[in-house]
This record gives structure tokens, C-alpha cells and sequence, in this order.
């Protein structure tokens, strides 16, 4: 008896077959080559980190010279806190390493959660966040000159995607050092520009008004700028704007720590 | 005419026969998958940039074609006809996903340029038009011809393109594996004080198009048969 190819119960059963095959043809590939993807990810990370203090890496001595040039890793919480620090070698499979910690995933998670259990209360919403326990990382570095650098990883959201960074400090926690950013999906041309050395090179050298309530301003394309600011991307101006506010929303939160640290040093 | 038929089926065609050869080269150049039927534009357009990129693209669509190919022939007498397109859906999208994970963890820098075009892939139309037009009804080996074939066609097009683009735009060739290779004197360049300078717009999308168009116009120069009536 031939199988009739077009009825119901047949179409069915070879959809439930080829999903079923397909699926674990699929989990298996994805499962055998995450520690290989999660290696390359690890190193493009610290790529970024170097390049956050003007040490170029490539995927061969990236974790060479991150071992070279970053001295201890620390995360703090949303008060300045210390949490943890260590000065052990990277382990990326270590959850309590500050390395590990992924900035993006933590922070959008905890936004979403907290967002719904402030219930449109911003007072809440502080506090939300604050019993999420998000971990901030903060990377101290050595730089090539022998000077002490202090490296944070900042996220935030572009016109399209995500957009994210690294932006060095100098021992005064005051005087940026230098910065990179990338993104995700911002638009060529305009607001991927972000991650292009004509714009990072801007932050070298700028101050953080730590009295004023803007930390640090991105001004839209063309406008004056002063030392507590750089020029906008023309045409990027969304993008602009979450740079600007991913940059005072982290910083701020590093704020207390560097308080407490120079305190400490007196 | 039913003995004929009969023989026809009974005697086994070898693979390599005249008809199945032609498989193999009709997309090189008669029915070539970018410049005649303009499909899978693009991605020529998109990552041509660079040798190395057009390279491992090749090489992916390449393994993509041969796979669902081979694939949905092997399996067109069990896909029941009103499922056939999100049957076909799924292989393709299945081996690009493996595609895609298998550069992100050996290939991570060129993986990261090519971005979403490996995705992409999937609605490549030459992938999907050769499935339904030709897997479907033929035995796997005559459709493992046809997918190389076509993906050579869409493979010399784009290596062509990107040759091309990258020595103007760039001054220099790259392989993957090898990075970039340049191979005029440093000091030939007119930021170095010498007299060169390499053409920008050749690395910006229009010059892919201009280049496919110029290759297109070869193409029907020397091969009158392509060349439409009106």
C-alpha cells in the first residue's frame, strides 16, 4: 500500500521527523563549538580592553598582554561598593571573576525586571535596581608609560541596537584617557562612525565635571564643545545621545568607589 | 516511444555524461546565477570588499547549495507537496546556521565583517530557486552538479568583483589566513610622499555594482546568445 504523500496525518508526521532531526543537528553543532566561540569572545574583549589604553592586540597575544597590562579586576555594586577583586589570570569560566561579568545581558535584564516592579515609579525604580545586584567591573591597568589606568566597560542602547564601550580614566579619575566604542547595528555612514578613531580620539585628554549633574556631555554635530565635552556624530545624533547617556549613567556609578578609594589613600 | 522511455531509465547514466557536464558549466557562463539571471546581487554588492571575505562567503554558499541540494533531492519523492517550500526553508536555514556558528568559532574576525550576510544566505535566491527547480526533480548526483556548478558561477563573479575592488581600493590582495598582503612600495603612496593613491570609491557598494556591469558587458560582447531580441 503507497503512503499517500498528501494527506494530513503524513505531512505532520514528516514536519515532527524533520524538526526533531533538525533540532538536535543543531544543538549539537551549537554545543561542541561554544567553548571555541566563547575563547573568541573572551579575547575580543580584552582586544577592546587594550585598546581602551592604546595597547594594540591582536587574537594571537591578546590574552598575553592582558595579563601584561591589566593589573587587577574589581566589580562594585550600584552604591560604589567593592565586591570583589582578584589579580589571579583570567578564568573565563569563573562566574565571580569581574572579567566574566557580561555588562550588556546583567544591565537589560535588570532595567526589564526592575521597569516592572517599579510599575512606573521612579523612586521605586532606584530601588528596583538597586536589589537587582548588578555588578559593575572595573579594570586597573598599568599603561605603557608605567601610569595607573582605570578601564570601564559601558552599555547602552543606539538608535538601532545596542551600543557599548570602554572608556579609560587616569589615576585622578577625573581625565579620560582614551575610549572605544562599538555597536551592533548602527547605521554606516552615520551612527557606526562611533566606533571609527576620528571620534574616539575626541575623549583623549577630556575632563569629567564631577560637580556639575552632566558628567560629561556628547553635544549634537558641530556644536562648541569644552573640555567636559565632545562633538556629536552629524546624522548620528541618536547614537550621539547613547554614548552621551551611557557614559553619565556608568560613570556616576564608579563615582562613589574612586571617592572612597581616594579617601582610602589619604 | 514507452521502450524508449524504459531504456532510457534502466540504463544508468553516468555521471559525468555530456548532459550532466553541462550542468557543471552552464552557470559558469550561459546561465551564470549573478550576471544572467541577476540573483544573489546582494551580497555581491555587500561583502566584496576584500578577497578574503568574497573567499570564505564563496566557500559558505558553496557548502550551502551542495547540502540542500543534495538533501532535498535525496528526500523529494518523502516531502509532501504542500509543505515543500518551508521543508526546503528549513534545510537551507539549518546550514547556515552551522555555517555561521562553525565561522564564529574558527574564522571570528572575517565571521564579524561578513555580519549578517552569512544569515543572509538563506534567502539567497539562488539557493532557493535551484532546490525547487532542480532538486526537487532530479537524482542526487545530477543535483550535486548543479550545485556546484551554481555556486562556482556565484563563487567567480564575486572573487572576480572583490579582486578587483581590493586591488584598486586597497593596494593590496588578502587570503584568509594570510591577512592582507600589499604588494606596492610603501612609499610609492602619495601620503608617504610618492605618487599613488588608492581609488576610495572603489571600496563604497556602487563600484561593486559598476564592476558586476562591466563584467556583464564582456560577458554578452563575446557570448551573442545572451543578448535579448528587443
Amino acid at each position: 500500500m503507497a503512503i499517500n504523500k498528501n494527506s494530513t496525518g503524513y505531512t505532520f508526521l514528516f514536519s515532527i521527523l524533520m524538526v526533531i532531526i533538525v533540532g538536535s543537528a543543531l544543538a549539537f553543532t551549537a554545543l561542541s563549538l561554544k567553548d571555541r566561540q566563547d575563547a573568541n569572545a573572551a579575547d575580543k574583549k580584552m582586544i577592546d580592553i587594550l585598546g581602551a589604553i592604546g595597547v594594540e592586540a591582536n587574537r594571537s597575544n591578546a590574552s598575553e598582554l592582558f595579563a601584561e597590562f591589566v593589573v587587577e579586576r574589581v566589580a562594585i555594586d550600584l552604591n560604589g561598593q567593592q565586591l570583589t577583586a582578584t589579580t589571579e589570570p583570567v578564568n573565563p569560566k569563573d562566574k565571580e571573576d569581574p572579567f566574566t561579568i557580561d555588562v550588556q545581558k546583567d544591565y537589560r535584564a535588570a532595567v526589564k525586571s526592575a521597569v516592572k516592579a517599579a510599575d512606573g515609579d521612579s523612586d521605586k525604580l532606584n530601588e528596583a535596581l538597586v536589589d537587582k545586584g548588578l555588578r559593575f567591573p572595573l579594570f586597573e591597568c598599568r599603561s605603557q608609560d608605567g601610569k595607573t589606568l582605570y578601564v570601564i566597560p559601558v552599555v547602552g542602547s543606539g538608535l538601532w541596537g545596542p551600543i557599548w564601550g570602554y572608556v579609560a580614566l587616569e589615576d585622578d579619575m577625573t581625565t579620560i584617557y582614551g575610549a572605544n566604542f562599538d555597536h551592533k547595528t548602527e547605521t554606516p555612514g552615520l551612527g557606526a562612525e562611533i566606533k571609527e578613531t576620528f571620534f574616539t580620539e575626541k575623549f583623549k585628554g577630556k575632563q569629567l565635571n564631577k560637580g556639575a549633574s552632566t558628567l560629561f556631555s556628547v553635544v549634537k554635530g558641530g556644536a562648541p564643545t569644552d573640555e567636559y565635552s565632545v562633538d556629536g556624530i552629524t546624522g548620528g545624533t541618536i547614537t550621539s545621545k547613547g554614548v552621551d547617556e551611557m557614559i553619565n549613567r556608568t560613570l556616576a556609578v564608579y563615582l562613589g568607589y574612586f571617592e572612597s578609594k581616594t579617601k582610602a589613600q589619604r | 516511444m514507452s521502450t524508449d522511455t524504459k531504456s532510457a531509465t534502466t540504463k544508468k547514466e553516468s555521471l559525468f555524461s555530456k548532459k550532466n557536464r553541462k550542468l557543471l558549466s552552464d552557470p559558469l557562463d550561459d546561465s551564470n546565477p549573478i550576471t544572467v539571471q541577476v540573483l544573489g546581487i546582494c551580497s555581491a554588492l555587500a561583502i566584496t570588499v576584500q578577497l578574503q571575505q568574497a573567499v570564505i562567503m564563496s566557500l559558505s554558499v558553496l557548502f550551502v547549495m551542495i547540502g540542500g541540494n543534495v538533501i532535498i533531492s535525496l528526500l523529494r519523492n518523502m516531502i509532501p507537496d504542500r509543505i515543500r517550500i518551508i521543508v526546503q526553508l528549513v534545510v537551507v536555514a539549518s546550514l547556515v546556521i552551522i555555517v555561521d556558528q562553525v565561522l564564529k568559532a574558527f574564522q571570528p574576525d572575517i565571521s564579524e565583517k561578513l555580519s549578517v550576510f552569512v544569515g543572509l544566505i538563506i534567502t539567497n535566491c539562488i539557493i532557493m530557486g535551484r532546490l525547487e527547480a532542480f532538486a526537487l526533480g532530479n537524482k542526487p548526483g545530477p543535483s550535486f552538479l548543479d550545485a556546484i556548478g551554481n555556486a562556482m558561477g556565484y563563487a567567480w563573479i564575486l572573487l572576480a568583483v572583490s579582486v578587483v575592488r581590493e586591488v584598486f581600493g586597497s593596494g593590496a590582495i588578502s587570503l584568509p589566513g594570510m591577512g592582507q598582503v600589499k604588494f606596492l612600495p610603501t612609499d610609492w603612496f602619495m601620503s608617504e610622499g610618492g605618487f599613488y593613491e588608492n581609488n576610495n570609491l572603489m571600496i563604497l557598494p556602487p563600484m561593486a555594482l559598476v564592476t558586476v556591469g562591466i563584467i556583464i558587458w564582456i560577458q554578452r560582447s563575446r557570448n551573442k546568445a545572451l543578448i535579448e531580441e528587443n
